[in-house]
């Protein structure tokens, strides 16, 4: 029993929050949300636990895939349901589960219509997720990938905001037009090498103008799901729509998304073309960092700020893939789990006071702290780990990826540095306008503070942002073989000999 | 003697279903109008007859009868079952509608019968001959099927234009067929092929002659630049009728096609190739670009359909075994995903309403969660997106494309098919994210309400295993083409 388990751990991880979200659907009952709502709270748990081996269980010395399964899908296509991890994608698919919990608890009585459909939404996106995370066949992974796009686009488009439809639209014909150049590239090196097999798409040479080919078509996908400037623009408008819970969803786990699949893909398959690239890379991951963090100092929008400082931050994570170093790569894969909690924490403080204000505007707010003084205290908190400070987690990806650009180039170094300044000057200036101060309006004074439920997920949030601040060696442990593995795989040139 | 016997016994599906429409038109004259329900049991007798034959008649491999003019090859076995389900699917959906607009009498199932005996001569022609007879007696059939409410004005104008647009594709195809027949000597298929294959040189009147039947065949398939009535025909028509037209003669197209490009003139590839890719991209454009303009859900089908055939095209036009074999796979799923849709229509259409305006499936998800789950099911199928069956027949005719080098063609399509995305999603956006305006109950008969649901969710399970599809595609094309 329990050798089947571990045997099959990782399609366990990946089907047990879609059936879970299935039978929420199917024991619906509009008369008895609550009855709903703990059953997809225990389902995501149930979740959760099963994906907990995948950290026990794993070989940290080792960096290849490891928990293999498969068995041949479409014949036809040589299409094979094959799964499998390495140390990257295991924090991932932790992160994935994980945030699941967080916002079906933070949908508890938030959510008063369509309840069943919303936690479902939420369940299966979550299996989805760590679908693609955990693929070793590029078309399963990209059936994950996509139909991951399905629950997202009701969840933004009916508990959304007021002008969600365009956001929601905009987000799906976004993604699916990267995806769908993915596609073409799959295709391509279905043609030459007969198979699906992302590892043996490692393997095989390729001259370097297919390969900048290649890696173009990845970009489109990644690109636009991470998101890079210039391809930014749909995220800002899905975060502001999406309810909490999506925007968390998004910015937590689907952004990764994007950093995980350019390391499973674009850089290993296309080695050359990524080292040809990276100046460009660099450019528009530096222009992310600088010019998004400027942007993000005008929001008005708390939201919308707090989207523009993802993108800013996953500036970092694009940053540290193409110095190619391994205090880079590493850092990269740090940040993009810090960033998981404490973007997820920062919309989730949004959520609360747009719970009980509904209004997103930094200016119908002030003075907030005199009413709330405990999420005063958390956002203090959190907004400090967003803007880096020591002793967070957010301080410990980007020093080390400016440690490895350092080694590369000082001015990548010291232009990626300016996002201390900034990211503190707009995150602690939205702090001070919304919650120092004197009390704005009368909406503000009749504010109550956090409830328990709130409380709970904002003081879990905390802990691991502090817990990964201070002590992040469980994170590089487990990721460090495989970034080694990986950045010596990515040394080898591939282009074919004789050229 | 022998060789008579062995061809009725080859052609028995067709004897069968001929001779239980003509019973269906006899008996229908001695029942009174509350038995007429009798009529629909043995119109779906009839087709489980003509599956059973097909099936217990079946030998792989190709066999050929009277002469060469009937094909009983794996394929045609294949495609035939097909029809037999498709049609079954469509009395199904269509009772209840026929039922309430006073249509529900035998000479509809009289009809599609005959369309069907149509469409199953044209799977199995082996002579230009048969396949032009199965052709007329399809469209005619048809032409009929969309007047039998003979005092729908708007009917009657679809099934005049439908019959004068149809009567010149076959005037053309026609002609064709009579360059090809001058220039080889030869109506047999296989004759064709082996004249041609002598001959050697290519004279242009051969060319001229292809042509003619390529426009011919492009109008039937409703290809751009010959797409001019399908929209017209497909939002005048009455729904049901509309399901029929656009869902299984399509199969029947396919096996023309296949018959007379892949089999009769495989020698001019090069010249089929060029038309083929020329009226898929086109097709792919049009019906894409023109679908996002419409606010009747039928319009909106018919440029979906048109731009589904554009892909159809592209796998057809790939010219090799496996583009034949993928192009196959999404005609099937095709046609399982428009009945779908149609059948959905069909489903809120209700006495004295038709449920044809886009506007008509706001909040269809508040009115009914499963309803609009399926519907949203067949439109995310319809844009091909994972994991529903669509998904893997654009990802088959892409792949085709792409082996046989077009890969420019591929990208365009690509993007087209992201830009097709956006009016699949408008549906879904009516149904989740409106508040409904017609807050009617929903009712159906029960045998509609199961075959609806298998029929959606087997887009959504056959697109989590589509190896079964496929090999029955690869099992039909592999055996019939050598």
């Amino acid at each position: 029993m329990v050798d089947y388990f571990l045997a099959h751990i990782l399609s366990f991880a990946i089907w047990t929050p879609i059936a879970a979200g299935i039978v929420v659907l199917a024991t619906a009952n509009a008369k008895a949300p609550n009855a709903t709502r703990w059953l997809s709270l225990i389902g995501s748990v149930i979740a959760f636990l099963a994906t907990l081996p995948l950290y026990t269980e794993f070989n940290f010395a080792n960096g290849g895939f490891q928990f293999q399964e498969g068995f041949s899908w479409i014949p036809a296509f040589n299409i094979n349901y094959h799964l499998g991890v390495d140390g990257i994608a295991v924090p991932l698919i932790l992160l994935t589960s994980f945030t699941t919990i967080i916002v079906i608890i933070a949908a508890w009585e938030v959510i008063e219509k369509r309840v069943s459909q919303y936690m479902a939404s939420f369940l299966i996106m979550s299996g989805l997720m760590i679908g693609v995370f955990s693929t070793l066949d590029a078309i399963l992974y990209y059936v994950f990938w996509e139909a991951m796009l399905i629950p997202m686009f009701l969840v933004i488009g009916i508990w959304g905001g007021p002008n969600r439809v365009y956001a929601t639209i905009k987000f799906f014909l976004y993604t699916l037009l990267g995806s769908l150049l993915m596609l073409v590239a799959f295709i391509y090196l279905f043609l030459k090498t007969g198979s699906f097999e992302i590892i043996d798409y490692y393997n095989f040479p390729m001259a370097l103008n297919v390969q900048i080919l290649i890696f173009l078509a990845f970009f489109a996908a990644f690109a636009v799901k991470i998101p890079m400037w210039p391809v930014h623009t749909w995220l800002p408008d899905a975060h502001v729509e999406a309810p909490t819970g999506g925007s968390v969803v998004l910015a937590a786990i689907a952004l990764k998304l994007g950093g995980y699949s350019f390391l499973r893909f674009a850089m290993p398959i296309a080695p050359d073309a990524a080292h040809y690239l990276s100046g460009f890379m660099i450019t528009l991951s530096l222009i992310a960092i600088v010019y998004i963090a400027l942007v993000a100092l005008v929001q008005k929008d708390m939201k919308k700020l707090i989207a523009y400082s993802s993108i800013s931050h996953m500036g970092f994570v694009t940053l540290g893939f193409f110095i190619f170093n391994h205090l880079g790569l590493e850092g990269a894969v740090v940040q993009m789990i810090s960033h998981g909690f404490i973007s997820a924490a920062m919309f989730l403080c949004v959520g609360v006071l747009y719970d009980r204000v509904h209004s997103r505007q930094i200016e119908a707010y002030g003075g907030v702290a005199n009413t709330m003084p405990m999420l005063a205290g958390f956002v203090v908190l959190f907004a400090m780990a967003n803007s880096g400070l020591p002793g967070t987690s957010g301080f410990v990806g980007e020093f080390m990826v400016i440690l490895g650009a350092i080694q590369v180039n000082f001015w990548y170094a010291f232009l990626a540095s300016f996002t201390l300044i900034f990211g503190a000057a707009y995150t602690l200036w939205m702090v001070k306008r919304v919650f120092y101060g004197d009390i704005a309006n009368e909406q503000v004074a009749a504010l109550k503070d956090l409830n328990k439920r709130e409380f709970l997920i904002l003081a879990i949030l905390a802990i691991l942002v502090l817990a990964l601040g201070i002590y992040p060696q469980p994170l590089t442990e487990i990721t460090n073989a495989s970034v080694t593995q990986l950045l010596s795989h990515l040394a080898q040139s591939k282009l074919p000999a004789g050229l | 003697m022998e060789n008579i016997r062995y061809d009725l016994i080859t052609a028995l599906p067709e004897i069968w279903v001929l001779c239980m429409a003509m019973i269906v038109l006899i008996a229908d004259l001695f029942l009174k109008q509350k038995n007429r329900i009798v009529i629909y049991g043995l119109a779906l007798f009839t087709l489980l007859g003509a599956a059973f034959i097909t099936a217990y008649t079946h030998a792989p491999g190709a066999g050929s009868a009277f002469t060469g003019m009937f094909i009983d090859d794996s394929l045609a076995d294949v495609l035939k079952l097909m029809i037999y389900l498709g049609t079954a699917i469509i009395f199904v959906y269509s009772r209840q509608y026929l039922q309430l607009r006073n249509m529900f009498r035998g000479e509809f199932y009289a009809l599609v019968l005959f369309a069907m005996v149509g469409m199953m001569i044209m799977v199995s022609g082996g002579s230009m001959l048969s396949l032009y007879v199965g052709l007329e007696l399809l469209s005619l059939s048809m032409y009929a099927l969309v007047a039998l409410d003979r005092d729908n004005a708007q009917a009657t104008e679809a099934a005049m234009k439908y019959f004068v647009l149809g009567a010149l594709a076959s005037g053309m195809l026609l002609y064709g067929m009579s360059m090809i027949y001058g220039m080889t000597g030869a109506l047999n298929i296989a004759d064709i092929n082996a004249s041609l294959l002598a001959a050697g040189r290519m004279h242009p009147v051969l060319t001229l002659g292809l042509v003619f039947v390529v426009a011919g065949l492009a109008f039937k398939l409703g290809a751009v630049p010959f797409q001019m009535w399908v929209p017209d025909v497909y939002q005048g028509s009455p729904t049901a009728m509309t399901m029929l037209i656009g869902s299984v003669p399509k199969l029947a197209a396919f096996a023309f096609v296949i018959r007379m490009l892949v089999q009769a003139l495989p020698t001019l590839v090069i010249d089929w190739q060029q038309m083929l890719l020329f009226m898929a991209v086109l097709s792919i454009f049009v019906g894409n670009i023109t679908a996002i303009a419409q606010t009747n859900i039928k319009r909106m089908l018919a440029y979906s359909t048109i731009s589904h055939i554009g892909f159809l095209l592209f796998g057809l036009m790939s010219a090799s075994g496996n583009g034949f074999v993928f192009s196959m796979f999404y005609l099937a799923s095709y046609v399982l995903m428009t009945l779908a849709a149609f059948g959905m229509i069909l489903l809120l259409s209700r006495k004295g309403f038709e449920a044809e305006e886009l506007t008509d499936f706001k909040g269809l998800n508040q009115r009914s969660p499963w309803y609009a789950f399926l519907m949203l099911i067949v439109m995310f199928s319809m844009a091909g997106v994972p994991p529903t069956l669509g998904f893997y027949a654009k990802f088959s005719v892409l792949q085709a494309a792409l082996q046989a080098g077009f890969i420019w063609y591929v990208v365009f399509a690509v993007v087209m098919a992201c830009i097709g995305a956006f009016y699949y999603l408008r549906v879904v956006k009516l149904m989740y994210f409106d508040e409904p305006t017609d807050v009617s109950p929903i009712k159906a008969p029960l045998d509609m309400r199961i075959i609806i649901s298998v029929n959606a969710l087997a887009l959504l399970v056959i697109g989590l295993m589509p190896a079964k599809l496929m090999d029955i595609c690869i099992y039909a094309i592999s055996q019939s083409l050598s």
